[in-house]
């Protein structure tokens, strides 16, 4: 018993100078917090992110860090599991005061943080492309909204004469909501009903052999066919896999994807895949000056040449530094003095433009559509001409084309409606 | 009809004589071609797309000697272009210190991989090449590729595709072949306005299954204003929509069998750990990730031998994990024999530990495993009727890894002892049965044939840490349902559950029949705990 109670006092001194050191460290640095998946479903995409925020970190503090302070990581595990991620997130806020969080991937887990951050009113950077119909005071979303990357991707087909139409996804928020988005879209732009199929698969979907064949069979008409696909994740590999052994080629049906990024083709063997299609805002191949130094630093910082680079990685990029700039501005990290100097501020992205941060939260980014390649990379194939911004409610849909979302004051309104002049006073 | 075929042959005649007026200009031609030859690899260079497939047709139609070679590089992605120079070169392997050939055949060494950058292209353009050389394929030796060629320009039917088929149909072999140009000529006649004609046309047609033929018939029906031809155009259409829906059915079939055998593979070994020693093996799934795993590495350790690596790590697989689960059985489950829900748990926390293991050592993102070539493509048995090899190949391998096992059970000597002990564990014993060396090895027999799954999932689906969650599921489903401890029960459960859902997915969406195989195997539960195939006796009774 007697040495019970040592260990236990020796645990308690110990716990006591620890945080007495942290205390002492806090003073002196800002604490940014990284909320990714690092085990579990999502680990394979998040792992990727949390090694960017770390990077772009350190070069934050080999320029000198920020306010004269150094920047502190703190990295915590929300293990792919939702409720977990509001448990972290307040973590992050309460116990280890962060000023700022990037982090999560996927809606489900947004929503679940989302109470959090506006409790406590603190910020989250937000780096994946998303369904839209959201704007929170406390979230930046640095991905692409529907108008930034599907509707466009669905134009550009229309213009190499597309007329039927399948839309593939995985069942969930983004999916669902993407597909009707869409679908409203096509059927205003004169497309008929029988001329769109829609399909949905469970998470993780592994048997394609049906879905293929009847999408071979929708195809088959005449009229030439393309396959919009928010299939999300693991599922694509034997999606594609599929493809390729019933010989759909992209010249017949082509496929554009929104989930299927540098990353998730690493994995595949790209050789059946060639000519197939993924719209994002930025590709590895893109060729610029930025592009290849952020390429070169990524791969220093990972010690691998091989490893791809890819949009989510570029939205990091653009949050943080963003971020950064609106604290200079702002000249000190207080929530609420950057939530007002980051609307405006103008940074580079890595294909050779500038991205600002709207008033509705959302970033202005270029479009660009790329053809897989058999070395796993994209090549360009159609970009918008200069940025496009992002729309928080989406034009297309009943009950959100009223809405408009404007975080300055005096407005200050996430779902302002235009019709009733009224603010719904929800908070996102 | 005779006027017809007159015509046929005086085009035929012309075009004759075009040939040989080419014939003799040709030394004029030779400088003509390297000039041509320099403005396309320019084009190529610096053009955009549009430019670029302009420059591939006009390559085309000079008729220049090289065309298929350019062609196949860029398909074969092979055509590179230095960037300072701007001259074409072909890279068969793009590294440093390989050699680029530039057109002329002069060769040099790669200093620096950026000199030089890929020929890209987009779909526009590889429909481009597909058609050239579907053009260019008429004239092949081999029939099957004429064939394909004539079944390649159905797509876009333009006269001057009519004139070449006309003239190719007089000099045609293969009565294949003919038969395919007289369906593109009927498709064509489908536009005129001549009644004769159009009649003959749908009778062509008849029977014809490509897809070209039904979208032209039903072009016609929905257009034409005679009703006496409408009426026999539909009757040609109905017959031919009859057989496309057999060959649906047969093709739902075969899918069917196939996702049943990924379902018997994910499970069999499941049968053996499950059903012959009752343990609840959480870990099942992780054992056919190590197993897909072993795959990607024998891969890593053979790149030059792609097409034998399956067949070699068809044993390292069952060898890996079948170590793997005599280690856990061994180290964990012996321990916890006629508890199972703590056997339960504690398999659950292996499968964590295995997945995170893998993910510490391979990284958390997929690998790619790769199809060797004997595995991919597909036997074409109609236009609308395709068995896709790597799923024939899984079927049979199913039943190979099935067969084996039965004789292993049935006719070893470890398969006697694996039984005896299964039925009765003490008497086992007092006959001199070791039964906890019997348990290690049965356990690491089913483990390791769950390694062997993951050879074959690993040409299907994902290489990830994740992969093994995603068959525990149907695995449990399949041997609870066909009968636990009856290896016939597993397959007989596996193929009737994967026929089953392959029938309901087309009208019941992916996700509901799912669903509503789950409900129905509960139901069947409950109507028969014991499954399908029940195993009877006094040992099934304790």
């Amino acid at each position: 018993m007697k040495t019970f109670k040592k260990t236990m006092l020796g645990a308690a001194c110990a716990m006591a100078l620890s945080a007495g050191s942290q205390a002492a460290l806090a003073e002196d640095t800002i604490k940014v917090g990284i909320l990714h998946s690092l085990s579990g479903t999502m680990a394979i995409s998040e792992t990727t992110l949390k090694d960017t925020m770390l990077m772009l970190i350190d070069e934050q503090n080999a320029k000198g860090g920020l306010l004269g302070k150094k920047l502190e990581a703190v990295v915590v595990d929300p293990a792919s599991n939702w409720p977990l991620f509001a448990e972290k997130a307040r973590e992050l806020v309460s116990k280890e005061k962060v000023d700022a969080v990037f982090g999560c991937w996927t809606s489900v887990s947004r929503k679940s943080v989302l109470p959090v951050f506006e409790e406590t009113n603190s910020l989250l950077f937000y780096p994946v492309q998303y369904e839209g119909e959201e704007s929170s005071k406390n979230v930046f979303y640095t991905g692409a909204a529907p108008n930034q990357q599907a509707v466009p991707a669905v134009d550009y087909l229309m213009n190499q004469g597309v007329e039927r139409w399948v839309l593939a996804g995985t069942d969930y928020v983004y999916p669902r909501t993407t597909n009707k988005i869409l679908e409203a879209y096509l059927k205003a732009k004169g497309v008929a009903p029988e001329d769109i199929m829609v399909n949905y698969t469970p998470f993780g979907h592994s048997d394609w052999q049906s879905i293929v064949s009847d999408i071979k069979k929708f195809g088959s008409t005449g009229k030439k066919t393309a396959v919009v696909s928010t299939i999300n994740g693991d599922a694509n590999v034997p999606f594609y896999k599929e493809l390729g052994s019933q010989g759909v080629a992209a010249s017949d049906i082509p496929v554009v994807a929104f989930s299927v990024g540098e990353e998730e083709l690493s994995g595949i063997d790209t050789g059946p895949l060639v000519g197939h299609l993924a719209a994002w805002n930025y590709f590895m191949s893109v060729d610029s000056e930025a592009n290849d130094e952020f390429i070169e630093a990524w791969q220093k910082h990972v010690k691998n040449e091989d490893r791809v680079t890819n949009d989510p990685m570029e939205a990091h990029y653009l949050g943080f530094n963003m971020w950064v700039e609106a604290v200079k501005k702002a000249g000190t990290t207080d929530p609420t003095a950057v939530q007002e100097s980051i609307i405006g501020v103008a940074v580079p992205n890595l294909t050779g433009g500038y991205a600002t941060m709207m008033p509705n939260h959302h970033i202005t980014k270029p479009v660009l559509i790329g053809e897989i390649q058999d070395d796993g990379q994209f090549e360009v194939v159609w970009n918008t001409s200069g940025t496009v911004a992002g729309d928080a409610w989406s034009d297309y849909l009943e009950g959100s084309k009223d809405l408009i979302s404007d975080w300055r004051a005096p407005l200050s309104c996430g779902n302002y409606n235009v019709k009733t002049a009224k603010c719904s006073g929800q908070n996102f | 009809m005779m006027t017809f075929s007159i015509r046929h042959i005086f085009r035929y005649l012309l075009s004759c004589l075009f040939l040989v007026s080419v014939l003799i200009s040709s030394p004029v031609m030779a400088a003509d071609d390297s000039q041509s030859l320099q403005e396309v690899s320019q084009l190529l260079i610096d053009g955009d797309f549009d430019e670029k497939s302009r420059a591939l047709s006009r390559l085309a139609e000079t008729s220049h000697p090289r065309t298929s070679e350019i062609l196949q590089l860029l398909s074969d992605s092979q055509l590179y272009y230095h960037k300072k120079e701007k001259q074409l070169y072909i890279i068969t392997e793009y590294d440093k210190g390989k050699v680029a050939k530039d057109l002329a055949g002069n060769e040099q060494v790669i200093t620096k991989k950026r000199d030089y950058k890929k020929v890209t292209l987009n779909n526009k353009m590889r429909g481009v090449i597909n058609r050239i050389k579907a053009e260019l394929g008429l004239n092949a030796d081999n029939p099957q590729q004429r064939e394909a060629a004539v079944r390649d320009l159905l797509k876009d039917i333009t006269p001057d595709t009519v004139t070449t088929l006309k003239a190719r149909f007089f000099i045609e072999e293969s009565k294949k072949v003919r038969e395919m140009i007289n369906i593109a000529l009927a498709i064509n006649d489908l536009k005129s306005s001549d009644d004769v004609l159009l009649s003959n046309a749908i009778e062509q047609l008849d029977g014809s299954l490509e897809q070209e033929s039904r979208s032209a018939l039903m072009t016609f029906v929905s257009t034409t204003e005679s009703p006496q031809l409408k009426k026999q155009a539909q009757i040609v259409l109905k017959g031919i929509e009859d057989k496309v829906q057999y060959y649906g059915w047969l093709e739902t079939f075969y899918f069917g069998l196939s996702l049943g055998s990924v379902l018997v593979l994910a499970g069999i070994g499941l049968a053996i750990t499950f059903g012959v020693m009752g343990v609840i093996n959480m870990a099942h799934g992780e054992l056919i990730m190590i197993g897909a795993y072993t795959t990607y590495v024998i891969q890593l350790l053979m790149p030059d031998h792609i097409e034998w690596s399956i067949l070699v790590a068809i044993p390292a697989a069952f060898v890996v994990s079948g170590l793997v689960g005599i280690g856990i059985e061994r180290g964990v489950i012996r321990f916890l024999y006629g508890r199972p829900l703590e056997t339960l748990l504690a398999t659950f926390g292996i499968s964590l530990i295995l997945q995170q293991a893998v993910r510490s050592v391979f990284s958390p993102l997929n690998r790619s495993v790769e199809t060797p070539d004997w595995m991919s493509g597909l036997i074409q048995i109609n236009p609308v009727f395709s068995l896709t090899l790597s799923r024939l190949y899984i079927i049979l391998f199913c039943l190979i890894v099935f067969v084996a096992l039965l004789l292993v059970l049935k006719k070893t000597a470890l398969g006697l002892q694996v039984r005896a002990v299964s039925q009765n564990r003490a008497m086992a014993r007092a006959m001199g049965i070791r039964s906890n060396r019997v348990d290690a090895l049965t356990f690491g027999l089913g483990s390791g044939v769950a390694g062997i799954a993951g050879v074959a999932l690993s040409q299907l689906t994902n290489v990830g840490p994740n992969m093994g969650q995603a068959y525990i599921i149907d695995s449990f489903m399949v041997v609870v349902f066909g009968g636990v401890g009856n290896l016939w029960g597993t397959l007989v459960a596996g193929l009737s559950l994967g026929v089953a859902n392959k029938v309901l997915e087309p009208w019941a969406g992916a996700v509901l029949a799912k669903v509503l195989m789950l409900i129905f195997i509960i139901l069947f539960i409950q109507k028969r705990p014991r499954g399908l195939f029940p195993q009877r006796g006094r040992a099934a009774e304790g």
